[in-house]
Order: C-alpha cells, then sequence, then structure tokens
C-alpha cells in the first residue's frame, strides 16, 4: 500500500501517433475500461440484490435491532454496533503498537534488523484469514475464556467492559484477531510515512539537541499526522470489512453489550454465516443491503484516505 | 521510547511466530502421503486428506491468476506510460478503492452475477479471486514500471522506436521480474481467501474435480468448515490444511518479497 508513487515521464510526443502506439494504447485502455467496469458493476449489482430490503425497511434499517426470518423482519442496528465495536476496539489497541512499529523500522531499529523485522510484520498480514480464524476458534477463545476473562472478571467486574459470563466465542476473540490483522497493515504505511520525513529535519531537530523521542514527538509525527490519520482509515476499513476470522470467532449472536466477553455479531460475519443459507429472499436482500453498508464504508475510507495523503505528498513537495 | 516500540516490534513477530508454530505443532502429526492423495473421509470415517481442497484451490487460483495478470499488467502500463495524469491518477484512485472493497462484498456481488440463476461453480470462485489480485498486480507492477529509469525509454525513442515497441521490448522486460513478483505476491493472497469462495464454490463433489464449470473443494473452505465442526479428527485435519496453506502462501510471500528486492537493485543498477 504505497502512499507514495513517482509521477509517470512525460515525453514530447509526435504529433501523430504511430500505428502500434495506438494499438497498444487501445488495449491498454481498455483494461483501464474494464476496471471502471467491475468497480461500477460491484455497485450495481450490489445495490441490485439488495433493492427489495431497502425499499421495504428503508433507512429504518440501520435502527431497528429485529433480525428474524421468522417475521421477516430485518435490522442492522445490534450488527452495526458489533462491528463498530470490535472495529474500534481492535483499532484502539492496533493504532499505537501500529504506530511504534513503524517508529522502529524507519528510527530506531539498527539497521541489519530493519528488512528481517519488516519480513515478519509484513508476513503476519499474508496469514489468511482463515488461519487465524482457526486459530481463534480452538487456541485463543478457549485461553481467553479459561484464563484471561475470569481474571478480569474477578478483579475488574465492576467495569461494564469485563461483566458476563466469560465465553470462548465474543467479543474478545474477534478484537484480538482484528488487532492481529490491523497492526501489520497501519505498520507498514506508517513506517514508508516517517521514511519520508526529510531527514535533514530530523537531522536539524537532533542537532538542536532534541532527543531521539523529542524528534519523533516534535517533528517526525507533526510532519505525517495526515498520512497516519490516512492509515488508521484504511486500518479501520480492513477491520470492518473482515468476515471469515470473525465470523468464526465472535459467536453469531445479536446483541449489543459492552461485554467483551459476550458474544455478538458483525455485519461481514452475518453475511458470511447466513447469505448461502438465507431462508427467505427478503433476507438474502437484507444481507446484500449490510454488504451496501460495508461497501458504502469502505469507499468513504479509502477514498478520504486518498485524499489526505494526496495532500499531503503535494504539502510536503513528494512528486505524486 | 525506543524500548517500548522494540517491544511492539517483538509483539507482532511474537504473534506471527506463536500463529505459525501453534499452526505447525498441531498439524504435523495429521501429515501424511495419504493426506495429499485422498478425498475428504466419508461421513463418521476417518482418515480422508485433502487432494481434492489442493487440486480445487491450484485450478481455481490458476484461472483467477490467467484473468487477473494481462488486464494488471495493461493497466499498469496504460496509467505509466499512456494515460494523461489527471487519467493515470483516477486509475490509481480507482485500483485503491477496489484493493479496498471487502472480499465479503465481492462474493456477494459474484454470487448475483454468475450464479443465481446458473449454479456454483469454481469458475464464478475464480472470478472473485481475479477481482481481488487485479489491483494487487496492477500496482506492484506500476511501481516497478516507474523505476525503470528514463534513460532507456528515451533511448528506445532515439533509436526511432514506437513507444509500444519500447515498452514491449524495453521497458516490459527490464521490469518483468517486478510482474513475476506481483503475481506471486496476488495468487499466495488469493489461495489464502475464503470469503470470495463460501458463496461460489461451497457446494461440491467430495470427489477431484477438475471441470470449472463444478464447484471444487479448496483449501480455505476446508479450513473454514472443519474449524467448526466439534470431532478432534475433523480438527486435526482443519490443521494439516492450515499447514499446508500457510506454507504455501507464507513461501510465497517471502520468496516474492525477496524477488522484489533483487528486481529493485537490478533495475538500479541500468540506470
Amino acid at each position: 500500500m504505497s502512499m507514495e508513487s513517482p509521477q509517470p515521464l512525460t515525453l514530447p510526443t509526435r504529433s501523430r501517433p504511430r500505428f502500434g502506439d495506438l494499438g497498444l494504447r487501445t488495449i491498454a485502455g481498455s483494461a483501464a475500461v474494464v476496471l471502471t467496469a467491475i468497480m461500477v458493476a460491484i455497485v450495481y449489482q450490489v445495490v441490485r440484490e439488495a433493492h427489495a430490503s431497502i425499499g421495504q425497511f428503508g433507512l429504518g434499517f440501520l435502527t431497528d435491532n429485529e433480525w428474524n426470518a421468522v417475521t421477516n423482519r430485518f435490522g442492522a442496528l445490534d450488527l452495526i454496533w458489533g462491528t463498530l465495536y470490535s472495529s474500534l476496539l481492535a483499532l484502539l489497541i492496533a493504532v499505537p503498537v501500529a504506530i511504534a512499529i513503524g517508529l522502529y523500522l524507519s528510527e530506531l531499529a539498527p539497521s541489519f534488523l530493519r528488512t528481517p523485522v519488516a519480513l515478519m510484520v509484513e508476513l503476519l498480514a499474508a496469514i489468511p484469514s482463515v488461519v487465524l480464524g482457526l486459530w481463534g476458534i480452538l487456541v485463543l477463545g478457549p485461553f481467553l475464556a479459561d484464563h484471561v476473562e475470569p481474571f478480569l472478571g474477578d478483579n475488574l467486574g465492576f467495569i461494564p467492559l469485563f461483566s458476563g459470563t466469560p465465553s470462548s466465542h465474543g467479543m474478545l476473540p474477534a478484537v484480538v484477531v482484528l488487532t492481529i490483522m490491523i497492526v501489520p497493515i497501519v505498520a507498514s504505511i506508517s513506517r514508508e510515512l516517517f521514511s519520508s520525513v526529510p531527514s535533514d529535519l530530523k537531522q536539524g531537530a537532533m542537532a538542536l539537541g532534541a532527543t531521539r523521542w523529542e524528534m519523533v514527538r516534535s517533528v517526525a509525527i507533526p510532519q505525517v499526522s495526515g498520512g497516519l490519520v490516512a492509515a488508521v482509515m484504511l486500518g479501520f476499513a480492513r477491520a470492518v470489512g473482515e468476515a471469515i476470522a470473525v465470523s468464526q470467532v465472535i459467536g453469531g449472536t445479536l446483541n449489543q453489550s459492552w461485554s467483551l466477553f459476550a458474544p455478538a455479531d458483525t455485519m461481514a460475519g452475518r453475511i458470511a454465516s447466513q447469505y448461502q443459507g438465507a431462508a427467505t429472499a427478503l433476507q438474502r436482500s437484507s444481507l446484500a443491503y449490510l454488504a451496501v453498508i460495508l461497501l458504502v464504508i469502505s469507499l468513504i475510507a479509502n477514498v478520504s484516505a486518498q485524499l489526505i495523503s494526496g495532500r499531503i505528498q503535494r504539502r510536503m513537495g513528494i512528486r505524486t | 521510547m525506543e524500548l517500548l516500540a522494540s517491544i511492539a516490534a517483538l509483539c507482532a513477530i511474537a504473534m506471527l511466530l506463536l500463529v505459525i508454530g501453534t499452526v505447525a505443532q498441531r498439524g504435523a502429526p495429521a501429515l501424511s502421503v495419504g493426506f495429499f492423495t485422498n478425498v475428504d473421509a466419508a461421513f463418521l470415517q476417518t482418515g480422508g486428506g485433502i487432494e481434492n481442497a489442493i487440486v480445487g484451490t491450484l485450478i481455481m487460483t490458476g484461472i483467477a491468476t490467467a484473468m487477473a495478470v494481462p488486464v494488471g499488467v495493461l493497466l499498469a502500463i496504460f496509467s505509466t506510460e499512456f494515460a494523461p495524469p489527471p487519467v493515470a491518477a483516477a486509475v490509481r484512485m480507482t485500483l485503491n478503492v477496489l484493493a479496498g472493497v471487502p472480499t465479503i462484498v465481492i462474493g456477494v456481488f459474484v454470487y448475483g452475477l454468475l450464479v443465481v440463476g446458473r449454479g456454483q461453480s469454481s469458475f464464478a470462485a475464480a472470478v472473485a479471486l481475479a477481482i481481488i489480485m487485479l489491483p494487487l498486480i496492477a500496482r506492484s507492477t506500476e511501481e516497478v514500471l516507474l523505476l525503470v529509469p528514463s534513460t532507456l525509454r528515451e533511448g528506445g525513442m532515439a533509436l526511432g522506436a514506437t513507444r509500444a515497441r519500447t515498452v514491449l521490448t524495453v521497458i516490459l522486460p527490464t521490469a518483468f521480474g517486478g510482474v513475476i513478483t506481483a503475481t506471486i505476491v496476488a495468487v499466495a493472497r488469493a489461495a489464502g481467501e475464503t470469503a470470495p469462495i463460501i458463496f461460489t464454490s461451497s457446494i461440491f463433489a467430495n470427489a477431484v474435480v477438475t471441470d470449472p464449470s463444478q464447484p471444487m473443494a479448496s483449501l480455505p473452505y476446508t479450513i473454514f468448515t472443519k474449524s467448526e465442526l466439534p470431532s478432534a479428527s475433523d480438527q486435526q485435519q482443519a490443521w494439516a490444511a492450515a499447514l499446508v496453506l500457510i506454507s504455501f502462501v507464507l513461501l510465497g510471500s517471502i520468496i516474492g518479497r525477496l524477488l522484489s528486492i533483487r528486481t529493485r537493485r537490478q533495475i538500479e543498477q541500468t540506470r
């Protein structure tokens, strides 16, 4: 996920393109048409599948917490809650860790360690989500339920976060799994960002007597703060859209609880678990409605992340 | 502060090793020749293997690669060599947006496009995987094309070659390693994807299927379903399948990464 890419070279061109040029240009250009067609078709098709549900429930879908195939009434409120709660908690843990890793890899680590450590962080992102889910369901969940959750419940049970009965399926393992997924994404973007801070700025701060930490805090982080916001948005979009691993560990229960121990469900997780076996056409359409919501969130997050990073690149004079 | 940052990096590495270690430890005992050469065991029987899942994953990823690589490379050529800057920026933006679309949404899309009325097929699953691979291939090919020094382009033009000829005979060969790298990384990613497959290729015969018009078993789907079964032998098979998948994916990622460092170095030497 590169935040910067050098400007394409523009050469003075002949007044009339030659035949071979026109051919390759047309073929390559048609690939761009294919790309646009795919993007448009995704939006069109998913909205079309959701059409019945959108017509039936309208925007009330977002504020209704009923999801009942028997009465054929569907609302997304509990799922939106589960999605936002799990994603934001995961971000809360992942972002500081990821930024610290980005700093470590760009500023602090001894140079012989940078490549191998960066490679390992990238590999963490390469683990298929279904494998993380398998680990989550059979190892992490039981471990949390047997050891961590009883401990938290006994000692901090007065906080709503840690109330309720420990359970191997629930919000906590989902948050852990999502955190593992977001950290490498945000870490690799922040590493690129910190590396892009001009070294004369960094060295200038150090020359003025700043410690490394003061340099990072007063020069590096302010320089890239917008980019970090963009990185966080991309991490958020990734967490919101993750279906498989979350559906494996979160328990698939409609819930609106602050408790980390309680099972819940997310929009993406519900699509994964119910779309194939939907009992009614309206249920399938409502699941597609959830997909529309996910699509909107991912579009907003990705476009604004790019606008932000584009602005920074222009400001910092990096070629875009 | 340096200590905290080092601890954060250590945590990430520890998570990686913990997951890989657990998968290896629990999966290795179930690995045997029969695990690779048998299909899944019949109901209530033990033994059995993942031959059909491996074949299915190879075929589906293969079809997806055949679709995504040409389009991805052409896209990269278009945005670096031909498109005016605003169009190139729009292509780049669309690629990033497409890369950000949740894979489960792509599954829903392909379900409506190819599965409704026709039934599941591994071709439909391959289309979904190709959509996921496309932005990965296009973006990293583009990065490598941009690394190709402009002197090579200018040299080609100065010799009187057309732009198309320069691209095909000078620039692409120089960037070939980068295209391979991009493909390897994208294949590794696609092979592990579950969300695009669960609606498109999840009801399959328990046999080795090679006809793309039929749904096939796959490694991720095998892990997905067996992880939720209560029996210990099923779970062990899930771990073993995960070990096979993760070895393939991590190997692909490492090779891709090392190749990309090498390609960059080579291209920089031509400067």
